[in-house]
């Protein structure tokens, strides 16, 4: 199925959309090609969308009855939780909100690198996507500090003194960002001024991220280029549109089961602590969407290397597209590459749980060797297995992996006949 | 001729009217930039006095100094010495235990670990000084650096005796 171009059926339709041209879109959007083998994996783009306007609109809700002052802050969200009607509700899906977000997020990224999405022609969906990521990670990050308890004091106090391992400036910089010579009301109050700021220029991208989606159209987990205009596509409503919201449905489960029953789980006890500046929590640990970076931080033995890593570990990932040269873009035909991809996965769970556990021992060694991999991964592994991994053949069109079964065709002979006579028509 | 020098005019216009705009829009965005910098009212409150009179040897007491945690530790004898006598070259940050202390009795430092800024733990540690729980910096009774991530020995911050009693920091 291919998109046809919009018509106006009424002289007031066409009047409007020859002058904005909303109707369009809007039809667009609703007849966009999508391949008619999607699976699940690729139903996590309506999940973030979901979760980006939750957290909009319930972020926008606290703010009505946050107050941003250090005297104030922490005395506030009690506030929040105890007297505001529905407070406790509308924060708690905020928090845990957070962590649905970057769960959703991970799948998103990990189905990316699986399936090979960041591959030509789609380098540009996949660095808009890093750069949502980072601004994801920045909001967050600023959104913990707000609560002004022990965590997120002594979280924004760590963090905001990375950029002090800046040679010569790092100083002046870090004075810059607090606003004073620690961190205190007027670091509060920025953080509270970008933390509402953020997530708009985060919907922004989203709006290019999905912009620059629709030039090349959705890769699939056969990962070969789909014929436009041929019964390999369906128009996104309402096939995919059902299958977005039912996949939306199974993830709000999850959400709300936190929300509902667990909604202190996914966060540290010490930030029901008011922040102190003389005491420092015997372990300071970020939340666990950010674990795997903190451990690359500690695993190297030089405050500034430290930094560099850590964020060398996301900016590698801009340079996948051109560090991975295969051709073929799904693991299930790149035999090795799909070995090294679990491996991966495993590295980094590993590493965000050596996050939350003391720098020292085992841990330590197990953090190098991991960060060790992370790089070998992207930075060798990746560009060696372009050149020499013999992969599987591909199929010529997306419906061969189904049709090319034993049996296939007369399953499906078998299945169209029952609802012959019914709506469907003689299956061919 | 007119042809040709037309072009060059132009040309010298339109650098100097790029010039003059990078050097207006650099002007009109360094407000917006410095507004962030640690602004009077937090320079104000620059210095401390403090009185130290009822610290006793061995003891440690903390005071907040420009929203930083300031450690004033009376050490005692056993810990001047172990301080004075340590080998600069086992120092990844090597100073003289003398020129941190202008008394050798009273070490005053900024409580501030120069890995990533927690508040290091008093008389923990290997060398019985000062230990960063968060990343495991170990400091020795000169506040030295001695083992860990950090990168720095604790830092000084200015301060003088106004009498036998009294501390001003800043």
């Amino acid at each position: 199925m291919s998109e046809e171009k919009y018509v106006p059926k009424t002289k007031l339709a066409e009047w409007f959309d020859s002058r904005l041209p909303l109707l369009s879109l809007s039809h667009h959007l609703k007849s966009y090609p999508t391949p008619k083998n999607l699976n699940y994996w690729w139903t996590f783009g309506g999940i973030l969308t979901f979760c980006l306007i939750t957290q909009i609109v319930t972020g926008i809700i606290l703010a009505m009855h946050y107050v941003a002052h250090t005297e104030h802050a922490f005395a506030s969200i009690e506030h929040i939780m105890r007297d505001v009607n529905y407070g406790w509700l509308m924060r708690y899906v905020h928090s845990n909100g957070a962590s649905m977000f970057f769960l959703a997020v991970y799948i998103h990224i990990f189905r990316g690198l699986y399936f090979g999405s960041y591959k030509a022609p789609r380098e540009m969906i996949w660095i808009i996507g890093l750069a949502i990521y980072l601004l994801m990670m920045a909001t967050a990050f600023m959104g913990y500090v707000l609560p002004w308890g022990q965590m997120s004091f002594w979280g924004a106090t760590v963090i905001t003194n990375l950029f002090s391992a800046i040679p010569l400036i790092g100083e002046s910089v870090t004075n810059w960002l607090w606003g004073g010579f620690s961190v205190d009301n007027p670091t509060l109050n920025r953080f509270y001024s970008l933390h509402y700021l953020l997530p708009f220029l985060t919907f922004g991208l989203v709006i290019l991220h999905i912009w620059s989606l629709h030039i090349p159209g959705n890769n699939n987990p056969v990962g070969i280029d789909v014929k436009k205009g041929s019964n390999e596509t369906m128009p996104f409503h309402p096939y995919m549109v059902m299958k977005d919201l039912t996949a939306l449905l199974a993830f709000l489960l999850l959400f709300f089961a936190f929300v509902f029953f667990l909604p202190d789980f996914l966060g540290h006890p010490d930030n029901y602590i008011p922040a102190d500046p003389l005491i420092t929590p015997a372990h300071i640990v970020p939340e666990w969407y950010l674990l795997p970076f903190y451990a690359i931080l500690r695993a190297i033995p030089s405050k500034l290397g430290g930094v560099i890593f850590m964020f060398a570990s996301i900016f590698v990932l801009v340079g996948l597209p051109w560090l991975d040269s295969s051709k073929v873009r799904s693991a299930t035909f790149r035999p090795i590459y799909k070995k090294f991809f679990w491996v991966l996965v495993i590295t980094v769970i590993l590493l965000g749980y050596l996050g939350a556990k003391p720098p020292e021992g085992i841990y330590l060694i197990l953090a190098r060797i991991g960060t060790a991999y992370y790089f070998i991964h992207f930075l060798i592994l990746l560009p060696l297995l372009g050149r020499y991994e013999k992969t599987d053949p591909l199929p010529m069109s997306i419906s061969d992996p189904v049709l090319d079964k034993p049996g296939a065709l007369d399953k499906f002979k078998e299945m169209a006949g029952k609802y012959e006579g019914e709506n469907v028509g003689t299956f061919k | 001729m007119t042809n040709k020098i037309e072009p060059k005019r132009r040309n010298f216009l339109f650098t100097a009217t790029y010039t003059i705009g990078a050097v207006g829009l650099g002007a009109a965005v360094w407000p917006l930039v410095d507004q962030m910098n640690p602004d009077a009212s937090v320079k104000a409150l620059s210095t401390t006095e403090v009185d130290v009179s009822s610290i006793e040897p061995g003891k440690e007491i903390t005071v907040l100094w420009r929203g930083k945690p300031i450690f004033i530790k009376r050490r005692t004898e056993k810990e001047i010495s172990e301080a004075a006598k340590v080998n600069l070259k086992d120092l990844k940050d090597p100073e003289k235990d003398s020129d941190r202390a202008k008394n050798p009795e009273w070490l005053v430092m900024i409580g501030v670990c120069t890995h990533l800024g927690c508040v290091p733990l008093k008389n923990k540690g290997e060398y019985k000084g000062w230990f960063c729980p968060c990343h495991g910096s170990h400091y020795d009774t000169s506040g030295r650096i001695r083992k860990g991530p950090a990168p720095t020995n604790l830092e000084i911050p200015k301060y003088e005796f106004v009498d036998n009693n009294t501390i001003k920091i800043g």
